[in-house]
């Protein structure tokens, strides 16, 4: 029975096909910078930068005296490096778009990831309300509270 | 007396001298660095006020619960993210965990001056609307000390 074999091989080969396009969805590259690490870290999740476009990060990154209510300013030499490099890892800096340019109108400049068109969309049917009140979560911008390995880049286990 | 003994002298001298300051150099390194700073703003206090008798347990507390009202809404007091007990982690309005502010709990927290300055910097002025004086930072610290 020379057909079946071609058939299974086939059909394996589409699962491990779907498979690995599925598990690879939602991978961000994690943050290597070690002052990056540090400065952003200090007070919250170490947002991985292809989640806003340049000029979001260019925003924030002038403004960290009002950072989101609260007095985040750094030496000029920190600003520098960190918004450098924000930049060159943002949703708009690779040969094309990430994931979180989807859906973004050409003059928005979002200043929270969980503001984006598309950080709304996977969120708003999936997870119910009571999970955003949990004391546990806090904040939206708490993402390891859910996704575990979020400070890996991995979001995958939603 | 003899140009030989004369310089023997010296170099007696100059090593009595040179042994001094390395046990002075010696002693400063022994002293740890939350006195060197508490040291710093003690001497930044008596700069301004002569007759400064020390910083206090009881004012860094009143500091620390207080609600001044003059900074940024969402933070109110520096127990918003430290909680109202020092020995107590906090977290911040992001969901991170903070580690307890009372050093017998954090052990490593206050020995770095840079670093007491910045979080000081960016926390007073969350909180109060300006920048918090030597007196203020000093009972600060010795309030957490004595946690």
């Amino acid at each position: 029975m020379p057909k079946t074999p071609i058939k299974y091989l086939v059909a394996i080969f589409a699962i491990f096909l779907t498979g690995t396009t599925v598990q690879a969805d939602e991978r961000y590259d994690p943050v290597r910078n070690q002052v990056v690490i540090d400065e952003c870290g200090a007070c919250h999740m170490v947002f991985q930068p292809q989640m806003l476009p340049k000029k979001s990060w260019v925003k924030i990154m002038n403004d960290l005296s009002d950072h989101f209510g609260e007095d985040a300013s750094l030496d000029a030499s920190s600003v520098k490096l960190i918004t450098k490099y924000l930049q060159e890892n943002s949703a708009d800096s690779g040969w094309r778009d990430g994931k979180f340019m989807r859906g973004l109108s050409k003059n928005s400049t979002p200043l929270r990831i969980t503001k984006t068109p598309y950080w709304v969309r996977e969120h708003n049917e999936e997870v119910p309300q009571r999970a955003w009140s949990d004391p546990k979560v806090k904040s939206r911008a708490n993402c390891p509270a859910c996704h575990r390995r979020a400070n890996s880049g991995d979001y995958d286990d939603d | 007396m003899k140009p030989h003994a004369n310089s023997f002298t010296l170099s007696t001298l100059a090593v009595i001298i040179f042994t001094s300051w390395i046990l002075a150099g010696a002693n400063v390194a022994f002293a740890s660095p939350r006195q060197n700073i508490l040291a710093d703003y003690a001497a930044r206090v008596k700069i301004q006020t002569p007759g400064f008798e020390g910083f206090s347990t009881d004012r860094g507390k009143k500091l620390f619960l207080s609600k001044p009202g003059t900074g940024k809404p969402d933070i109110p007091s520096c127990t918003t993210c430290h909680s109202n007990n020092p020995a107590n982690p906090g977290q911040t309005r992001a969901g991170k965990a903070i580690e307890p502010m009372a050093v017998s709990r954090s052990p490593a927290r206050y020995t770095d001056f840079k670093k007491v300055e910045k979080w000081f910097r960016r926390n007073c002025k969350s909180v109060t609307g300006r920048i918090c004086t030597s007196l203020e930072k000093g009972d600060f610290l010795t309030f957490m000390i004595n946690q």
